[in-house]
């Protein structure tokens, strides 16, 4: 028969400052475990959904990135006659011939400088990315010194205000709208029209990358195999969303030193949680046996206490995820290695699966915790320890 | 029995709880002492003597954009420039394109390499080769040791920002004091084989003559430079290497924060501790001040017991983590900077004493206020 659940925590009512101090350390370690996977999940959400499953990004051969890979802009005459190529409003070919460059730009709260990727692009490109939508003021005009900045690049940099001008290149560049790109990836970019980008930064006659929307899925699974395997092109191909979601690597440094910081915070927790559990064993000795001459079988105190462990670490979930709750949403940057430029993002705390991870690893240190103070608790004499 | 020896034996009594306690202490502290080790490598060590004489020159812009190889001849003119070298990034790869497989290759020059890298280590003979092979490459020997690299090997390493592969004769092996992972070659070898890159340089490596010229290069090379097409940026090698790890966040904010988590924690675990076992001894309190002891020494003998058990724990935590320091050190790379010394250990017990006096003094304060009627009759 199993031990209602009600007397653990009666039990941990009854000793509070010892069932608090224990939980607010659990909490804590669920906090930093919190903080690494929200920021893990934020850069995945902003490279995951990153891009136009029709779209077909374009590089030189053997090239890594869109920055690594400068091809000749004769080869994109022959591109654009490619077919399975959909067609805009006026009839022309759907693509986008565009340059990527880095620049370094002074953050707004003074604390140094940041690479920041600055696109160049074709009056289609907008075209091409549907999902980014106009927040402030105009997109840029073609043949003009204008610039369109995301949202957080204009939260973070300074002069990056409609009507503030920007030092780049060869001169100043006139902000003359914000948009919105929604978490994606492009949110942490510069964009502008992609003659004026090449002359500024003396690559004239190349293209960084290019980019062309296919008329249906298998036209663009047939369009990217298209552009690898024309051999008068030297030039590879991939769906705009592989190229994206293969950047999440750019957490990997975050996720190996959260993880190890995590891993060892959480067996300092599990030691102090398995002291507090021993403690309670050791006063409830009497109780135990008790139970024991009642009937209650070593099995059940077994589980009764590996439970009463768990439910203290559930607690301190519970207080961990309140603390972080606030930080919910809050943009933050990191370098993107496959770009070196800052790739900004924001700290997803409140999705299910950065909640249901914290929840599991606080359940792991109660149960790392609980199980041999359980253990011995089920195991002592009941003569023994009525004597006690 | 001398009150020490009193405190040491109280101390162990509980001998499982003493150990956990050390545990949990042990591991925090264990955390805290590498990241302390990170915010001195990165924040407070001005690196080597040499390493404080070497400045880098990039492209105004960012490390994307390359200068014309004519810039070395200007620099190296400037009053105060012993050498400089260039550099250029290949970021080739090498088997595949694992994390695992990365390592830095830099073009340069050979002729000058060594003369600006001064303290690293190679013999004379192993230079001339490489100067005499066009293919040649020096491979750091922490490098050479992971693949098993032997001199006179051929390796390959295939292009993705250029257009070609390297195919190097490795003609030497350098041990630099932190290892740096990485692999130079004769930089016109790419300028060879990939013609745009003909007389153009990613960044330039200079020693300056003395410590007194280091500021007055770096302000002179980017006067050079400042109304010309290609604008440089020039800082020290220190500063080079910070404004990579700029670029990975806010690490001040995140290192700070986790120090303040672990100190927290240590201090919930550690009082935890006091407060289960002074009420475990509430009854001994009583008898001790009927003894005659005072609130002072009884106060003095719990704040002495938890301040020992910290600092077992400090002490063990901070060896294992110059354990894992002196390990991640011969990794190279970022992960040198998890090297502890032994001041930054001395800090941690520093740290773990003080954690530990905190703790207790609130749950000893109380003890030491009972009542003696009252502690004696408390039940356990």
């Amino acid at each position: 028969m199993a031990i209602p659940i009600s007397y653990n925590i009666r039990n941990l009512k009854l000793r509070k400052g010892l069932t608090v101090m224990t939980a607010l350390g659990i909490a804590l370690t669920v906090t930093t475990a919190l903080f690494i996977m929200a920021l893990l999940a934020g850069l995945q959400k902003a490279f995951k959904t990153t891009g136009n499953p029709l779209n077909v990004m374009v590089v030189r051969k053997g090239s890594t990135s869109e920055l690594t890979g400068p091809f000749p802009a004769d080869n994109f005459g022959t591109l654009k006659t490619l077919p399975g190529i959909a067609k805009n409003a006026a009839g022309e070919p759907l693509v986008s011939g565009e340059t990527v460059v880095v620049i370094v730009l002074p953050r707004a709260d003074g604390s140094g400088e940041v690479n920041v990727s600055v696109r160049g692009m074709m009056q289609n490109g907008l075209a091409l990315r549907g999902g980014v939508k106009l927040a402030q003021g105009r997109w840029f005009t073609p043949g003009q010194r204008e610039v369109v900045v995301s949202e957080s690049i204009h939260k973070r940099f300074s002069h990056a205000n409609v009507g503030d001008t920007m030092e780049f290149g060869k001169g100043s560049w006139q902000v003359v709208g914000i948009f919105d790109a929604g978490g994606t990836a492009y949110e942490s970019e510069v964009w502008g029209d992609v003659n004026q980008m090449n002359s500024d930064f003396d690559r004239q006659g190349v293209y960084s990358s290019a980019y062309l929307r296919a008329t249906d899925p298998v036209a663009a699974a047939a369009l990217k195999n298209r552009v690898g395997d024309d051999q008068r092109l030297k030039l590879d191909g991939s769906l705009e969303t592989e190229y994206y979601a293969k950047q999440t690597s750019s957490g990997s440094v975050i996720k190996f030193i959260g993880l190890l910081v995590a891993a060892i915070m959480a067996i300092g927790s599990s030691f102090a949680a398995m002291n507090t559990m021993y403690a309670a064993v050791a006063y409830r000795s009497r109780e135990i046996a008790t139970l024991r001459v009642i009937g209650f079988s070593r099995p059940s105190i077994l589980t009764s206490f590996v439970f009463e462990a768990v439910l203290l670490s559930l607690l301190g979930a519970a207080v961990g995820i309140v603390l972080m709750l606030p930080f919910n949403g809050m943009t933050t940057g990191t370098s993107n290695q496959v770009t070196f430029s800052e790739v900004v993002f924001s700290l997803q705390v409140w999705s299910p699966w950065v909640i249901g991870s914290a929840v599991l690893f606080a359940i792991v240190m109660g149960l790392a915790g609980g199980i041999f103070p359980a253990w011995h608790a089920s195991r002592r004499e009941i003569l023994a320890a009525l004597r006690d | 029995m001398t009150l020490t020896s009193f405190v040491r034996k109280n101390a162990f009594r509980n001998l499982r709880r003493s150990i956990l306690t050390v545990l949990s202490i042990g591991f925090s502290l264990l955390l805290l002492t590498l990241m302390m080790a990170i915010w001195r490598n990165f924040y407070m060590e001005k690196g080597s003597e040499e390493s404080a004489l070497r400045l880098v020159t990039r492209h105004k812009v960012s490390l994307v954009f390359s200068m014309p190889s004519y810039y070395r001849e200007k620099i190296r003119a400037i009053p105060g420039v012993a050498v400089v070298v260039p550099g250029n990034w290949f970021g080739g790869v090498y088997k595949d394109d694992k994390s695992g497989n990365f390592f830095a290759q830099f073009g340069t020059d050979p002729d000058e390499f060594f003369k600006v890298y001064k303290e690293w280590k190679i013999p004379d003979d192993q230079i001339t080769a490489w100067q005499r092979d066009r293919a040649g490459a020096v491979v750091d020997s922490e490098l050479a040791k992971k693949y098993g690299w032997k001199i006179g090997q051929r390796i390959i390493i295939t292009g993705t920002i250029f257009p070609t592969n390297l195919e190097l004769n490795i003609r030497g092996l350098f041990t630099a004091p932190q290892p740096t992972q990485a692999v130079y070659f004769n930089q016109k070898y790419v300028e060879e084989a990939v013609p745009f890159m003909k007389g153009q340089q990613g960044f330039y490596t200079i020693l300056a003559s003395s410590a007194a010229d280091v500021p007055k290069v770096n302000r002179a090379v980017d006067d050079t430079f400042r109304n010309s097409p290609q604008p440089t940026k020039t800082e020290t090698e220190k500063a080079f290497q910070l404004g990579f790890l700029a670029m990975l966040g806010n690490v001040k904010a995140f290192i700070l924060s986790i120090c303040g988590a672990v100190v927290f924690a240590i201090l919930l675990v550690s009082a935890n501790t006091m407060a289960m076992s002074i009420r475990e001894r509430t009854r001994e309190v009583a008898v001790l001040k009927t003894l005659g002891f005072t609130r002072g020494t009884v106060l003095g003998l719990f704040v002495g017991e938890a301040v020992v058990l910290a600092l077992i724990g400090g002490i063990g935590g901070s060896v294992v983590a110059y354990l894992i320091g002196m390990g991640a050190a011969k990794a190279g790379g970022f992960a040198g900077a998890l090297h502890v010394k032994v001041a930054t250990m001395a800090v941690a017990w520093a740290a773990a004493a003080f954690m530990g006096f905190f703790s207790a003094l609130v749950p000893s304060y109380t003890a030491s206020r009972l009542g003696i009627v009252d502690g004696l009759r408390h039940i356990g």
